[in-house]
C-alpha cells in the first residue's frame, strides 16, 4: 500500500526546523545565536508556503486518520503565523532573561507541530498526540525562566492540571471507543447513525468527559481557574502563546469533533454550552475588572474571549463555524500585539506588568501608546477594528442560530469588559511617570510583531471581506 | 469631483490626520494650519452642495454606493437628503471654526488636532451614512477621539467627565447594535441598507396588550427595537433622566470640544431619531412618540432652563441651556406637523450655532481669567465693549428674542405643537420666559454693574476669536429675517417623512 507523505509536508517542515535549530544550537557560539530565529522564521515561512501551496486539496494519510482539507490549512497557517510572531516578540525577551535561545525556539516549533496535528487530526488518538506534543512543549517553555520562582510554579500548576484534563480526555476517547468501536472520528460518526439504543449511555459519558478535557485547554469557566497563575507566571512571549494557539488549537480540535463528527448528538452538549459560554465571558470580564496587573487581567481578559469564542460553537453551523475561525484571527493579532506591547515595557529583571507601570507611555512611547490603544480597543469591541468585526459576527451567528439570549449576553458582556481595557488607556494618556518602555532600537523585532499585529488588527477591521470569505471556505471544506 | 462630493467631505479630515501625524512635533503652527486646511475643502463642498442641493426633490441626493462586505450585503452608501442636509452644513462650518477656536492648546498639540481630524470624519460619516452597518461604525468612531479629547485636554475632573460620557454613549451604542442585528435579520434578504429597511417597515406586526390597564396599547417587535433605539439616541439628545453626563463633559471639554459636542454631538440624537426610528417603525413611532416624546421634551425644557437658573458656572449654564433647547426639538418632533418637525430641524440647526457662539464667549473669557464664575466677574461691558456686543447678540438668540434665529424654530415648534398638545406647548412656552430669566440676569452678573477691580485691564477680544464668532453671528441673524433660506431645504423630505407616520396616528 502507497502511503500519500503529502499531508504531512507543512508539519515534517516545521519537526526539520526544530530539529536543526536544536542540532545547531550545540555548534554556535552564544554571540551568534541569533541565526537560530532566522532558521526557525525560514523553516515556518517554508511551512507555510507549503500549506499555501497545498491549499483547496482535499486528501488523507495514514489511513485517513489525518486529512489534508481547508480546514487543517487554515489553522496550519494560524499556528506559523503565531509561533513567528512568538519568536519575533520573544528575541529580546529570552536574552534578557538567560532563557537558553536554541531550546526556546526547538520548544515552540515543536508544539507548534502538535497543533498542526490537532487541526488535522482526524482519528481520537493521533488528536490526543498532537495534544500531548503540544501540551508538553508549554509546559517546559512556561518554566524556561529558571531563576523565576513563579515560573517555576506556574509550570508545575500547569502541568498538573493539564495532566488532570488530559486524564479526562483519555478516559473519554475510551468510553467513545467502548461504545463505537473505533477512534477514527468518521468511523464513530457512522457509528453513531447505526446504533443509536445501543451504548448510547456509554458514548454519552465519553462525549461528556472529552467535552471537560477540552474545556480544560480553552480555559472555560469553571475549568478556568490554572489561566491567571500559568499566564502571570510565564515568559510574556509564552503567555501570548498560549493565550492564542494554544487556545485556537483546542477550538480546532472542538470544531472538526463536535461541530462536524459529532454533530448529530448536538442537542445533547448545546445546553451544557450555551451555560460554558455565558458563564465563562461573565465571570472572565467580573474577575478581569479588579486586577492591578495588566498581564494578569490579559489573562482573564483571555478567558473572556475563550467564552465569546464558545458561542460560535454554540451557534454552529456554516455561520457559526465561519465567526468561530474569523474571531480565531483577529483575537490572535490583538491579543499578541497587547502582550507585545507588555514585553516592550520589560526592563532586565523588572517586569513592569502593573498598571501604574503604563502610566504615560502614550507620550513617552507614542508608537507603543497608539498600538496599545488600538489592541485594548480592539479587545473591546470597537468598530472598525478587528475585535469589533469579529463580535458582530459571533453575535450575529448566534442570532441566525436562534440564540438570541447569548447574542444580548455577549454585547452586554463587551461593554463591561471595556471598563477594564480602557483603564490601560486612561493610564497611558492621563497620567504620568510610570516605566520607560524599550525603544525601537534595543527591540526591532519587537517592534516588527507589534506592528504586524497593529497592521492586522486595523485590516481585519475595515476590509474582513477577504478573510470571511476564507474563514467560510475552510469552515465548509470540513463537510 | 462632484460624484463623490459626500465621500470628500467625510475623509478630507481623515486625509488631514495622516498628514498632521506625519508633521514633525515642535512645528505648532505648521500642525495648525495644516488641519485648517483640511477642513476648508469641506466647508467649500458644503457651500457647493447647499447651491446645488435641489430642495423640491425628498428623495436622496448625491447618492454614492459601493459594495463593502458583499457577502453580508453591507455597502458603503452615503447620501443626503432634507433631514441630513441642515446637519452637514452645520458640521462643515462648526469644524472648521473650532480648529481656530483651538488655537491656544499648547500640549500635545498634534495629538489633539489629529483627534480633532478624526471626529471631524466621524461626525461627517454619522450624518450622511445611509447603510447601517456604516452609521454604527461611524457613530462609533467619533466617539473615541471625543473620549481622549476630553480625557487629556479638559478641565480638573477630566477622566472623570470623560468615562461617564464614554460610558453613557457607549451603553447606547449597544443597545443601537442589537435594534441593528434585529432589523436585519428581519429584513428580507438580510440588508443593513436603511432605504430598504425603510421599505420594509411593513413587516413588523404588533399585537395589543390584553391586559388593564394598558388593553388599548400596542406592543410588539418593532417596539421593542424602537426603545431599544431611542434610548441610545436620547442619551446623545440628551434627554431627561440620561442628560447627567452632558454638564460633567460640557464643564471639562476644552472650548472648542463642548462647541462640538453642543453643536454636533447633541444633534446626532435628533437626527437618528427621525433618520432611523420615524421611518423604519412607523407604527411604533405613532404609538410611543406621540405625547411620550412631546411629554419628555416639554420636561426637558423646563428641567434644564431651572438647573441652568441654579448655575454659578458659566459653562454649567450653558450645558444647561442646551437640556433646554434640546428639548423644543424633541416637543417639535412629535407634533408630527409640518411646522414642528421643520421647526425642529431649524431649531437643532439654530442651537448648533447659538449655543456654539456661546461657549466660545465663555472660552475667551476664561482664556483670560482663568475660572467660570459668574458673580466673579461683573462690569465687562466696560472694560471689553466688542465682546459684550457679541456675547448680547448669541444672548438675545438664546432667549428667542425675533429678528433672530432661535425666535422662528421655537415659534415654528410651538405653532406645530399647539395643534397636538395645546397643554405641553402651553408650558413648553412658559420655558422662553425662564430661559430669558436666567439669561438676562446672567448678562447683568457678567457684563453690568460695576467693573471688577481685577478686570480692569483685561484685553478685548482678538481678531482670532472674532473670527470664529463672527460667521456665526450672520448666519444667526440671516436665519432670522430670512429663514427659508435654510427651510426650504428641509421641507420636502420632512413632509415626506411626515406623511410615513401620520396613518399609524391613532
Amino acid at each position: 500500500m502507497e502511503t500519500n507523505l503529502a499531508p504531512l509536508l507543512p508539519s515534517a517542515e516545521v519537526v526539520l526546523t526544530a530539529l536543526s535549530v536544536l542540532l545547531l544550537d550545540l555548534f554556535i557560539r552564544k554571540d551568534e545565536k541569533g541565526l537560530l530565529v532566522w532558521i526557525s522564521l525560514i523553516g515556518l515561512a517554508l511551512a507555510g508556503g507549503m500549506a499555501l501551496f497545498l491549499w483547496g486539496s482535499h486528501e488523507g494519510a495514514f489511513q485517513d486518520s489525518i486529512l489534508l482539507d481547508d480546514f487543517a490549512l487554515f489553522f496550519t497557517e494560524l499556528f506559523l503565523g503565531a509561533a513567528a510572531i512568538t519568536i519575533l516578540s520573544s528575541v529580546h525577551y529570552v536574552r534578557e532573561t538567560n532563557i537558553h535561545e536554541g531550546e526556546f525556539y526547538a520548544l515552540v516549533l515543536l508544539s507548534t507541530f502538535g497543533m498542526i496535528l490537532m487541526a488535522a487530526a482526524n482519528d481520537l488518538i493521533l488528536f490526543f498526540l498532537g495534544l500531548e506534543t503540544m501540551s508538553i512543549g508549554v509546559y517546559i517553555l512556561t518554566g524556561m525562566w529558571r531563576e523565576r520562582s513563579q515560573a517555576s510554579e506556574a509550570a508545575m500548576k500547569y502541568f498538573l492540571i493539564g495532566a488532570f484534563a488530559t486524564g479526562f480526555l483519555l478516559y473519554g476517547i475510551a468510553l467513545i471507543y467502548g461504545a463505537a468501536g473505533s477512534t477514527h472520528l468518521g468511523r464513530i460518526a457512522s457509528a453513531l447513525g447505526q446504533t443509536k439504543s445501543h451504548g448510547s449511555i456509554i458514548l454519552s459519558a465519553g462525549v461528556f468527559l472529552l467535552f471537560v478535557g477540552l474545556a480544560f485547554k480553552v480555559a472555560a469557566v469553571p475549568f478556568h481557574f490554572w489561566v491567571p497563575d500559568v499566564y502571570d507566571g510565564a515568559p510574556t512571549p509564552v503567555s501570548a502563546f498560549m493565550a492564542v494557539a494554544v487556545k485556537a488549537a483546542a477550538f480546532a480540535g472542538w470544531a472538526r469533533i463536535f461541530l462536524y463528527q459529532l454533530s448529530p448528538l448536538q442537542s445533547e452538549w448545546t445546553l451544557p454550552l450555551k451555560a460554558l459560554a455565558i458563564l465563562t465571558m461573565t465571570v472572565g470580564n467580573l474577575l478581569a475588572i479588579s486586577q492591578s496587573s495588566v498581564k494578569r487581567m490579559l489573562a482573564y481578559s483571555s478567558i473572556a474571549h475563550a467564552g465569546y469564542l464558545l458561542i460560535a460553537l454554540v451557534a454552529g453551523g456554516e455561520s457559526g463555524g465561519q465567526a468561530l475561525l474569523f474571531y480565531l484571527l483577529s483575537y490572535a493579532a490583538m491579543t499578541f500585539g497587547a502582550f507585545g506591547v507588555l514585553i516592550a515595557l520589560k526592563e532586565g529583571e523588572n517586569d513592569h506588568e502593573a498598571y501604574s507601570d503604563f502610566a504615560g507611555l502614550g507620550f513617552k512611547r507614542p508608537f507603543l501608546g497608539m498600538a496599545m490603544s488600538l489592541f485594548m480597543l480592539s479587545l473591546a469591541g470597537f468598530p472598525p477594528l478587528a475585535g469589533f468585526t469579529g463580535k458582530f459576527y459571533l453575535f450575529r451567528s448566534a442570532v441566525v442560530a436562534g440564540h438570541i439570549d447569548l447574542a444580548i449576553i455577549g454585547a452586554l458582556n463587551s461593554l463591561l469588559s471595556v471598563v477594564y481595557y480602557l483603564r490601560v488607556i486612561v493610564m497611558m494618556y492621563m497620567e504620568e511617570g510610570g516605566a520607560e518602555g524599550k525603544p525601537f532600537a534595543r527591540a526591532p523585532y519587537l517592534y516588527l510583531a507589534i506592528a504586524i499585529a497593529v497592521l492586522g488588527t486595523v485590516y481585519l477591521g475595515v476590509l474582513p471581506a477577504p478573510a470571511l470569505d476564507l474563514s467560510r471556505i475552510s469552515f465548509i471544506s470540513l463537510h | 469631483m462632484t460624484d463623490h462630493v459626500l465621500t470628500y467631505m467625510t475623509f478630507f479630515p481623515l486625509a488631514g490626520m495622516v498628514v498632521v501625524l506625519l508633521l514633525p512635533r515642535e512645528r505648532h503652527d505648521l500642525v495648525r494650519w495644516a488641519s485648517a486646511l483640511f477642513t476648508l475643502p469641506p466647508l467649500l463642498l458644503a457651500v457647493w452642495l447647499y447651491r446645488n442641493f435641489d430642495p423640491v426633490n425628498p428623495g436622496l441626493q448625491f447618492v454614492e454606493k459601493a459594495a463593502w462586505i458583499p457577502a453580508y450585503n453591507i455597502n458603503y452608501f452615503v447620501a443626503v437628503d432634507g433631514i441630513s442636509i441642515s446637519m452637514v452644513l452645520l458640521t462643515a462650518l462648526l469644524t472648521f471654526l473650532c480648529i481656530f477656536a483651538s488655537w491656544g492648546i499648547d500640549k500635545g498639540v498634534k495629538g489633539y488636532f489629529a483627534l480633532f481630524l478624526l471626529l471631524d470624519t466621524g461626525m461627517m460619516g454619522v450624518f450622511v451614512a445611509l447603510d447601517f452597518f456604516l452609521f454604527y461604525i461611524f457613530w462609533e468612531v467619533m466617539l473615541l477621539p471625543m473620549y481622549f479629547l476630553i480625557g487629556i485636554w479638559g478641565g480638573p475632573r477630566r477622566e472623570y467627565a470623560a468615562i461617564k460620557f464614554f460610558l453613557y454613549t457607549l451603553f447606547g451604542s449597544v443597545l443601537m447594535l442589537l435594534a441593528i442585528l434585529a432589523l436585519y435579520f428581519s429584513s428580507e434578504p438580510h440588508t443593513f441598507d436603511m432605504t430598504q429597511l425603510i421599505a420594509q417597515s411593513s413587516r413588523y406586526g404588533t399585537t395589543p396588550l390584553h391586559f388593564w390597564p394598558f388593553d388599548h396599547l400596542r406592543w410588539g417587535f418593532q417596539h421593542v427595537v424602537w426603545m431599544a433605539l431611542f434610548i441610545g439616541f436620547a442619551i446623545k439628545i440628551p434627554a431627561f433622566p440620561f442628560h447627567t453626563w452632558l454638564p460633567d463633559a460640557h464643564v471639562e471639554a476644552p472650548t472648542a470640544i463642548s462647541v462640538i459636542l453642543a453643536g454636533i454631538l447633541l444633534k446626532m440624537g435628533a437626527y437618528g431619531i427621525l433618520r432611523i426610528n420615524y421611518p423604519m417603525l412607523p407604527e411604533a413611532t405613532a404609538d410611543l412618540a406621540y405625547y411620550f416624546l412631546g411629554a419628555l421634551g416639554t420636561w426637558n425644557i423646563i428641567y434644564g432652563a431651572l438647573c441652568a437658573m441654579a448655575q454659578k458656572d458659566f459653562k454649567k449654564l450653558v450645558a444647561y441651556s442646551s437640556v433646554s433647547h434640546m428639548g423644543y426639538v424633541m416637543l417639535g418632533m412629535a407634533s408630527f406637523t409640518p411646522q414642528g418637525i421643520s421647526g425642529a430641524v431649524l431649531q437643532m440647526f439654530n442651537h448648533g450655532t447659538i449655543t456654539g457662539m456661546l461657549f466660545l464667549l465663555v472660552g475667551v473669557i476664561y482664556d483670560r481669567a482663568h475660572h467660570r464664575d459668574i458673580d466673579g466677574f461683573g462690569g465687562l461691558a466696560a472694560v471689553m465693549p466688542v465682546y459684550t456686543g457679541v456675547s448680547v447678540l448669541a444672548f438675545f438668540a438664546s432667549m428667542g428674542l425675533p429678528g433672530l434665529s432661535g425666535f422662528i424654530s421655537e415659534v415654528l415648534v410651538l405653532l406645530g405643537a399647539w395643534q397636538k398638545y395645546p397643554l405641553l406647548s402651553a408650558l413648553g412656552a412658559s420655558g422662553v420666559i425662564l430661559t430669558a430669566g436666567y439669561l438676562l440676569w446672567t448678562i447683568q452678573r457678567v457684563y453690568l454693574g460695576a467693573t471688577n477691580e481685577k478686570y480692569k485691564a483685561m484685553p478685548e477680544i482678538n481678531g482670532r476669536e472674532l473670527f470664529t464668532l463672527v460667521p456665526l453671528g450672520i448666519i444667526v441673524i440671516i436665519l432670522g429675517v430670512y429663514p427659508n433660506a435654510l427651510l426650504d431645504l428641509l421641507r420636502a423630505s420632512l413632509d415626506q417623512l411626515n406623511q410615513l407616520v401620520i396613518p399609524h396616528l391613532s
